[in-house]
Formats: structure tokens, C-alpha cells, sequence
């Protein structure tokens, strides 16, 4: 049957230097779709959960999902999935740009990587060739020189690579591709490093995936586009002002964190816009393949250099979480993140995390090294985010490793802001009951990219909910966080869904590959992906109450601003929200496993 | 006086902030015509803070925050 599978995924040993062809399980495939789900799955089925994040035993899956490549709308997404060293869970972390969709043109749907080199090496992929070569001449190189450093050798590649962090297994390292463009989260790009694997580049022939049905595909493609062009947020506000637009909207709501969420409204917040980067340091747009929003920035630095811009996040974690409103020095904050290969989000809250440290006197200028971590200090984010990428003084070695690890070292873990020993992103739950529930029970921790209830809760999209209320919030959890869990794992953008709902995903999906979802269909695949991470995270010897949130957000009102005397409600909603999901104490029950076809391994 | 805010594309020809007499105004959709705003621009206001619809009355010392249809993540 055609399909836009490519229906092979290839197992590369690090340690013997065996590299197999495998066809791929096409009824697992059919469960679990591609991408984050169908790699959760795979690492489940093999037994990784309990294997040690950084031995030769994890493995790391570098997945595309069935839509990646095709005429479909945001399709140049991949996923890393291994376990993290950060949580010792889950760990799927997405990335664009176009290494993803190269990987899927070279014909493959995946390659899984394990064990680990004797020495540095790199994967070269040209279609169905694939290499294991020496790396060592390529090590301590940043993103962009690596970037370009291996096209000298393979003119018409895409590269993907970790940064100086990964190489010296920094618990909060990204794996980068495309210079730029990051998966992000949870500690992947040390995995990669524990490997001794610096980089993956991939050429491919061809640059096209024929799907199952091409006529149904420009079908849907075209209702689809119809949708992105007449929505304003994806036709107007993202790509205008990128993801940053939210600054504004955050913090006006008083539950932009600020001072590592010691307050929640920064009133300098507009001098660290959307608006404001736009008028001042945007240069154009930057578009990851297929995609027709182009929300991501390029930005001068320092009235010279042209790089990749900061999100909202970075912007909002560098900004008012460090008490900083100076915009030039997180965009260069931000590029050093990407060079250095790190978590544009986890670093700046480790850095949040360290000022307040500083400020309660656990560090000290003795640890300092000539930088003291003040409040506001613009040289003291950038030089920090430097020391972390580089672990170059006994501190920017613990804080390279997350505030968790950093906050318990000094004896004050109640200033780590995270979930699962991972930062939270850029909302303040105490303000917002839905994204409370988010955090909390994310797989992967602190996350907002895994049910964005912010988008009814403040931005009044698919309608508006009460932000101050719990009522109804846990269901309305459980759907983002099962369709969240299809996007990813079809290998499109989840911004696309701020125009287009599941029965436009459940065409795309079934004209490329001939299933035959309709809305709850697809949404149960969405729930059995949810499930099965959570099964993974079990195994991994998670607990109950590792579903929580910090205690800053139960028992520490919001002090001012616009949400003044909140305090988030998550022991009222995670008891609805473990019934919606047919959970007890955290897990599923056996029923619920019944239900979506899922198996416990012990 | 009732400060009013306005953000993204909204500030385009117009002022980022206004100062204006309360007793001027009795809802937010007055506030819109004021400064020539059409209300089919204005995807979320808030007033202090809190979402509110065009036809809720302001008051004195009130702060609105005008937005365009806004996303990100």
C-alpha cells in the first residue's frame, strides 16, 4: 500500500559499528503514529526505562513522523526520544528547520542510535548509505562552525550536532540542527554526548514524500491553508512578531514570573517585546521547511552580527525572570545557547534560580569568579550562559546541570522553579488553574508544550475561559494534551493548531497514510500516546508525587500586579484530572489500559 | 484617568499609552471609538488584568490593555 511512511528505520551500534536495516512496525506505527509517540513506544518495547539515561545502554531515537516532508502544512518537524538525564523520564524533544524532512527524503523514518563510540565520530547519511566516521577535529566546535564545517565536507547536507554542552554531558544540553534550530528540552543533546556522537548530517536526492492519496492530500492541504491564511494569529500576530508577541499579553495579566517567580508582573516587561525587538533588532523572518507561519526571528546582535532571535520563552526567561530588560543582551544570551548547544529556556531559569540563590546569600561572590549574579545584570547573563556552555568555574559546572540539582546543592530546593527536576516555562500557574494541571502532570516536566491551555486561558482561542477558575479545566487538559500528543507525533508544528482543530489533522493523516480516523479516533491514538509515556515514566521509577508543582505556586501568593493573592489550586484539579484520564494515584488503571490497547511491562 | 494600553499592531499610527478622563467614558467600546479603534480589531481587552467584553463599564483609575489576535508559545 502507498503510504507516507517510508517504512524503513535504521539501528546504528555505536560500539560494534553495526548499522541494520530494519522494516518498520507498521501496526506499532498504526498505534502510535510516528514522532513522539510511535519513538516512546519503540524505547518502551526495548526496555529503556530502566537502563541508565547516560550509559551505552539508552538509546536515542531520532524519529520523523508519517507527515513529515509531505505537501502538508508546518511538515518539517523530528523528535529526539530517549530518557533524560535531566528527569530521569521520557524525553521527546522537537525540532524544525529541515534536518528532519532531509532525513525522511534520504528514505528514512527514523534511526535509532546505541551504545557508544570508542572515540568522537559522526553518522553520515547520503539515501541509503550510512557511515560511521572520525569526529575528532570537529570537537569543542559551536553550532554554526560545526554547521559549516561539515558542509565543507558534504556540500549539500543538513547538519545536526551538539554544541561544546552536550560534549561535556551538561544535563541541560540541546541537540542543534540547522544551526539554529533546537530540540530543546530535557538534557537530549548529553545522551548524544555520552554517545560520543558530535553530529548527524544527512543528504538526500530527493525532496518529496508521495503520500497514500495525493488527491486527497491537496485537498486537505488546501483547506488547510485556507484556515492558516484567514486566522489572524497565524496569517498576522506570529508571523509579524514571532512567538514574543506574547510578552505583553503575559505580563498584563499579572502572571509573567519575574525574579525567578518571586513576583509575576515586570513592569519593564515592554522593553523586552514582541514589539519592541521588532522595531529595533528584527532583520526578517525565518521559516523552518513547509512551514507558512515563519514566527522565527533573525536578529542583529550588537549592531553586527545576524543570528536566530529569541522566542517568547528565552525573552521572558532571560527578561523578567532575571529581572533584565535589556534586550540586545538576551538576544546574544540566547545565540550562545544556540552555539553552546543548551535549553534556551532551562538555562535562563538556572540563572533565575542562581540570582535568587545570590540574593538569599547561598552563593557568594567567592563563587562568583568576577560576575556576580545580580538581579538585572545584563553581563551577568550573557557571561553565565558562556561559563554553563563551557563549564568552565565549579558553579557554571552545577548550574550546566538545572536548578534542581543546583538549588538542592546549596540547601535551598524549594528555589528550583521545576517540575520533574525540569525549569517550567514562561506563565505563572498561580494565575492561570488551567496550565497548572500541564506542569504537573507533563511526562516530560515542566512544559507548556504539552497541553497549552493558555490558549483558551488567556489568549481566548478555541474561546475563553475564566484563567482564575478550575471548573472544567482537567478535561480541557486531557484533550490538549491527546491532540498535542497527535501533532507531534504526525510531524507537524503545534502551531499550526492555533487554525486548524483534529478533523483537519485526521484528513491529512488519513490521505497520507489511508487510515481512516474521524475526530475521536484520532484522539484516543492521542490518549494511548499520553498513557504509554506515562507507563514509560512508571518503569523509569516515577512516583505519585512527582506530579506537583513547586511549593512557591501552593502556599506563596502572587505579591502584586494584576493576579495579586493567587495561588494555584492543583490539589483541587489533579484529583479531576487523574478521573478524566482514568488514572489512580498517578497511573493508569487496568481498565483504562484495556481500553486503548496498551500492555504494562514489568 | 483611565490609562489605556495598546499592543502589536494596534500601535500602529496611534500611541503606545493614553491618559483619558473617566467621566468622558462609560464602557470600553466608547474608549475604542475615542481613538478610532474598529472593535473587530480588539481580540482581548483586559481590564486590570482581567478579560472583559467591549460593552463593560470603566472607571476611574481603571487600566485596559488592548490586543490584536495574539499567539505564540
Amino acid at each position: 500500500m502507498k503510504t507516507s511512511y517510508m517504512g524503513k528505520v535504521a539501528r546504528i551500534n555505536l560500539t560494534t559499528g553495526e548499522i541494520k536495516v530494519e522494516s518498520l512496525d507498521f501496526d506499532l506505527a498504526k498505534k502510535f503514529i510516528g514522532g513522539r509517540g510511535l519513538g516512546t513506544a519503540m524505547l518502551y518495547e526495548e526496555g529503556i526505562a530502566k537502563v541508565e539515561p547516560l550509559s551505552a545502554d539508552n538509546k536515542l531515537i531520532y524519529i520523523t513522523g508519517p507527515m513529515t516532508g509531505t505537501a502538508s502544512p508546518t511538515a518539517g518537524r523530528y523528535m529526539v526520544v530517549t530518557k533524560s538525564p535531566l528527569t530521569g523520564m521520557i524525553a521527546s524533544s522537537n525540532s524544525g528547520g529541515v534536518w528532519g524532512a532531509k532525513l525522511k527524503y534520504a528514505g528514512w523514518d527514523a534511526i535509532i542510535v546505541e551504545g557508544k563510540a570508542k572515540s568522537w565520530v559522526y553518522i553520515n547519511i547520503e539515501d541509503d548509505k550510512i557511515e560511521i566516521l572520525p569526529a575528532d577535529k570537529y570537537v569543542g566546535m559551536l553550532s554554526e562552525a560545526c554547521d559549516e564545517a561539515f558542509k565543507e565536507v558534504h556540500p549539500k547536507a543538513s547538519v545536526l550536532n551538539i554544541g561544546p554542552a552536550g560534549e561535556h554531558l551538561s544535563l541541560l544540553a540541546a541537540i542543534m540542527n540547522d544551526k539554529d534550530r533546537a530540540a530543546g528540552r530535557s538534557g537530549v543533546g548529553a545522551v548524544m554526548g555520552s554517545k560520543n556522537l558530535k553530529a548527524i548530517t544527512v543528504t538526500a536526492s530527493k525532496n518529496a514524500v508521495e503520500p497514500h492519496d495525493a488527491d486527497k492530500l491537496k485537498e486537505a492541504m488546501k483547506a488547510c491553508l485556507k484556515k492558516i491564511k484567514d486566522n489572524p494569529v497565524t496569517s498576522q500576530g506570529l508571523p509579524t512578531y514571532g512567538t514574543a508577541v506574547l510578552v505583553n499579553i503575559i505580563n498584563n495579566t499579572g502572571v509573567f514570573p519575574t525574579k525567578n517567580w518571586q513576583e509575576s508582573y515586570y513592569k519593564e516587561a515592554d522593553d523586552i517585546s514582541g514589539e519592541t525587538l521588532k522595531d529595533k533588532y528584527l532583520v526578517k523572518n525565518n521559516f523552518c521547511h513547509r512551514c507558512q507561519i515563519g514566527c522565527g526571528r533573525v536578529v542583529t546582535i550588537d549592531g553586527n552580527k545576524v543570528a536566530g532571535g529569541p522566542e517568547y520563552e528565552p525573552l521572558w526567561a532571560y527578561g523578567g525572570n532575571c529581572g533584565n530588560n535589556d534586550l540586545n543582551a538576551i538576544d546574544k544570551a540566547n545565540f550562545y545557547c544556540n552555539e553552546y548547544g543548551m535549553d534556551a529556556i532551562s538555562v535562563p531559569c538556572t540563572i533565575a534560580a542562581a540570582m535568587e540563590l545570590y540574593q538569599l546569600g547561598a552563593i557568594t561572590d567567592a563563587d562568583c569568579d568576577g560576575m556576580p549574579l545580580k538581579w538585572g545584570s545584563a553581563e551577568a547573563i550573557v557571561e553565565w550562559t558562556k561559563r554553563m556552555g563551557e563549564a568552565s568555574s565549579p558553579l557554571a559546572k552545577l548550574m550546566a546541570d538545572g536548578s534542581y540539582r543546583l538549588c538542592e546543592h546549596y540547601g535551598h530546593p524549594e528555589v528550583s522553579m521545576s517540575v520533574k527536576k525540569q525549569e517550567m516555562p514562561a506563565y505563572d500557574a498561580r494565575g492561570v488553574q488551567g496550565i497548572g494541571i500541564t506542569y504537573a502532570t507533563s511526562n516530560r516536566g515542566g512544559c507548556h508544550v504539552r497541553g497549552y491551555l493558555i490558549s483558551p486561558e488567556i489568549l481566548g482561542l478555541p474561546e475563553q475561559l475564566d484563567r482564575t477558575t478550575t471548573e472544567g479545566k482537567a478535561a480541557w487538559c486531557k484533550i490538549f494534551q491527546d491532540l498535542t500528543a497527535v501533532i507531534d507525533s504526525m510531524g507537524l508544528c503545534l502551531f499550526s493548531s492555533f487554525a486548524l482543530g483534529a478533523p483537519e489533522y485526521a484528513a491529512l493523516l488519513n490521505a497520507g497514510t489511508g487510515t481512516e480516523y474521524d475526530v475521536n479516533g484520532l484522539l484516543e491514538v492521542g490518549e494511548r500516546i499520553y498513557n504509554i509515556e506515562r507507563l514509560f515514566n512508571k518503569a523509569a521509577g516515577m512516583k505519585p508525587e512527582d506530579d506537583r508543582l513547586p511549593k512557591r505556586l501552593t502556599e506563596e501568593a502572587i505579591p502584586d500586579g494584576p493576579s495579586k493573592g493567587m495561588v494555584s489550586q492543583i490539589k483541587v484539579t489533579l484529583p479531576q484530572y487523574y478521573e478524566a484520564r482514568g488514572w489512580k494515584d498517578a497511573f493508569p488503571t487496568k481498565e483504562t489500559l484495556d481500553r486503548l490497547g496498551l500492555v504494562e511491562k514489568n | 484617568m483611565i490609562e489605556v494600553r495598546l499592543f502589536a499592531t494596534l500601535r500602529e499610527n496611534r500611541e503606545k499609552i493614553y491618559f483619558l478622563p473617566a467621566e468622558n467614558f462609560h464602557c470600553a467600546l466608547d474608549i475604542y471609538n475615542h481613538l478610532n479603534i474598529p472593535a473587530d480589531e480588539v481580540s482581548t481587552l483586559l481590564i486590570n488584568g482581567f478579560h472583559k467584553k467591549p460593552h463593560d463599564e470603566v472607571k476611574d483609575n481603571d487600566i485596559l490593555a488592548l490586543f490584536p489576535p495574539v499567539g505564540g508559545g
